[in-house]
């Protein structure tokens, strides 16, 4: 694989379906996204939430290219890599509501979004935790002889904690097929990430301190993404080891509910704003010759669906009482004396 | 039957469940080719080789993170953390993630998985390398606590923990490793959350763990050859799932409950069984609820400071002599 920096390359020769699954699933993660932010200004969405809106095009290349043996471990801006593995568009906003027919009946919440048949396996809330348990995935995948890859998505603010270099190391040292991708949106939380971090590339500047290849690309390009993604899991896939994926993005919004995001110069938004991945990927998918009804019917069927999904969620009960004490235990229980 | 130390023990309790479970697999710091610091894993790697038996980095969260995820993908991790006061710096594994993930994911997700630490004092290693820490994990919902104190136990409760489908902590007083009991011949598989009354006496119940229990029962002894008070002593073995039946039931015949802790005094799993206790069995009580604990101090390092602060047989057995006077 050969690092780029952020500049937008037609490397693509995936086929004109797999591009549409690509812009499908852009378009449903940026319907679904928008319309958690309405839900949240309605106070239907209680708690808070962190939304992918301008990182479509990461979740969904891997979305597109993963198979559906492998495994997905994605942070508490996890909507997007939860859809993007096939999980309910239902169960999905039912989670977000607390409603009973929520993925995870309400226990879970926007931070922790799972579909684990879906393999999904989990949305992790504390930065950094899930890098070493998708190393465990696929220490699992190795051991069994299975040819299952885990990939782990994660922000630029994790590149400065701890687990995010245990876990590096202990995946190049006993080559595991995990992909790390890190979605750096420039700021961890509510700082540029390049004033609390050592090199400019947050993730691929620290891959040679692991013996990883240096990979930055832009992740506001989806066929950049997908043939990005589509290398990184199959050199895991052929037993090469770990890799490292830094994709250049930006998020729309704030960091979660509570940020109006400020902090950032307007013409460094308007900048970005003008590379919106979604009608970006529409524009070109466009004048490759994908008929205007063709998309069009793809934005009017995903929009169908969010409706769908969100008065099904509506219309939901909340999770009954009897839930409250399940599920501590394998036994399906919560008793801890006799 | 054999004669096995404790650590003897750890060894063969693991063994006999790696040689039964091709999923079962065993990491940690050391615990491979130098068959741990403690000694505790030794002829395991030449047994199972390096595929089951890896020797980690110095990464208590690669190393809790690798057997969780293996653990939620179809493998029986054992997993050593060396001292359990490293579970501070690996904590958001054991208590954030193991503990709830099956909860959020509303049963999605198992995560059958064991984590055997060196627990205690008693070495002289100071603050940082002896303390009692079983405590922490019984406060939090989704772990199973636990720590046996003789050889047999050992082995049981290490097969029942591998192959309970939920995160066990399994700790090991590290002041008992050269400690040699007896072993019964054969497979071993114990049961979680059943507590052992190993001493019967009708004046007073003392309620113990690991190396306390050993204490306690050297207590009870001089207590009823020089005093004549005659003690039960029960050992607990498991603190979640807590066997409160054989607890409530001891200390009713009896009429006075003594636990004997080496975790400091707050909030040491003791105030967990009184509280029990003075809720639910206050009618048969006789005498104030009483609990023999370390100081709310870390521990010092020097001989002389270390046996004054942890319970010692003379602390126990004058604590209960003036009680039941």
């Amino acid at each position: 694989m050969t690092a780029s920096t952020g500049s937008v390359t037609e490397t693509t020769t995936a086929s004109v379906d797999t591009r549409l699954a690509l812009y499908r699933l852009m378009v449903e993660i940026r319907q679904f996204e928008k319309r958690a932010y309405d839900l949240f200004m309605q106070s239907l969405v209680k708690g808070t939430s962190h939304l992918s809106l301008g990182q479509e095009a990461i979740a969904a290349a891997f979305g597109v290219a993963m198979r559906p043996t492998d495994w997905t471990f994605a942070t508490y801006r996890g909507h997007a890599h939860t859809l993007a593995r096939g999980a309910s568009m239902t169960g999905a906003m039912a989670e977000l509501l607390g409603r009973s027919n929520g993925l995870m009946a309400g226990k879970g919440g926007s931070m922790h979004l799972s579909d684990a048949e879906k393999g999904a396996m989990g949305s992790y809330a504390i930065v950094g935790a899930h890098l070493p348990i998708a190393c465990g995935a696929a220490w699992s995948a190795q051991y069994r002889g299975t040819d299952q890859v885990a990939v782990c998505f994660f922000g630029d603010g994790t590149t400065n904690i701890g687990a995010f270099h245990e876990a590096l190391n202990l995946a190049a040292v006993w080559k595991l097929p995990v992909v790390f991708v890190c979605e750096n949106n420039l700021y961890m939380e509510y700082t540029p990430i390049g004033s609390v971090t050592a090199v400019p590339r947050p993730a691929a500047d620290r891959a040679a301190a692991y013996g990883l290849d240096a990979i930055a690309v832009d992740g506001n390009d989806a066929d950049v993404m997908y043939a990005t993604a589509s290398s990184a899991l199959q050199r895991a896939r052929a037993g090469d080891g770990p890799v490292l994926i830094e994709a250049l993005t930006y998020r729309h919004g704030g960091h979660s509910r509570a940020d109006p995001a400020k902090y950032r110069p307007q013409e460094e938004v308007d900048s970005w704003l003008a590379r919106d991945p979604v009608p970006s990927y529409r524009a070109r998918l466009a004048a490759a010759g994908v008929a205007a009804d063709v998309l069009t019917s793809i934005e009017t069927d995903v929009a169908a669906a969010v409706d769908d999904a969100t008065e099904r969620a509506k219309a939901a009960s909340p999770p009954g009482p009897e839930l409250m004490m399940t599920q501590v235990w394998a036994d399906g229980g919560s008793s801890w004396r006799n | 039957m054999a004669q096995l130390t404790f650590r003897e023990a750890v060894a063969r309790g693991i063994a006999q469940e790696m040689r039964r479970d091709e999923s079962v697999v065993l990491l940690g710091e050391d615990v491979g080719a130098s068959g741990g610091v403690f000694k505790a894993t030794p002829g395991l790697f030449d047994e199972f080789g390096p595929r089951r038996v890896r020797d980690t980095p110095i990464s208590e969260q690669a190393i809790l993170g690798a057997a969780m995820g293996a653990a939620m993908t179809g493998l029986r991790p054992i997993a050593e953390i060396m001292f359990s006061d490293f579970f501070a710096v690996c904590w958001d594994i054991v208590a954030n993630q193991m503990a709830k993930s099956r909860y959020m994911t509303n049963g999605q997700v198992t995560v059958p998985l064991v984590i055997r630490s060196a627990n205690g004092g008693g070495l002289r290693f100071g603050a940082q390398h002896s303390q009692a820490v079983e405590n922490w994990a019984m406060a939090v919902p989704g772990l199973k606590v636990v720590a046996p104190s003789n050889s047999a136990d050992v082995i049981g409760l290490l097969a029942a923990a591998v192959r309970d489908p939920d995160p066990v902590l399994f700790f090991e007083q590290k002041s008992l490793y050269p400690i040699r009991s007896e072993v019964p011949d054969g497979e071993i598989v114990d049961e979680l959350g059943k507590a052992k009354v190993v001493r019967e006496g009708g004046d007073a119940t003392i309620v113990a763990l690991a190396a306390m229990v050993p204490r306690a029962v050297a207590a009870a002894d001089e207590l009823a050859s020089s005093y004549g008070v005659e003690c039960t002593v029960v050992d607990l073995r498991s603190l979640v799932p807590l066997d409160t039946q054989t607890i409530l039931r001891e200390v009713s015949k009896t009429g006075r409950l003594f636990t004997v802790e080496e975790n400091p005094r707050l909030c040491g799993w003791g105030a967990e069984i009184v509280s029990i206790v003075a809720e639910e069995a206050f009618h048969d009580l006789d005498a104030p609820l009483t609990r023999i604990t370390t100081p709310h101090i870390p521990l010092p390092a020097a001989d002389a400071l270390e046996d004054l602060a942890m319970p010692s047989v003379q602390r126990i057995v004058e604590t209960i002599r003036k009680a039941v006077d």
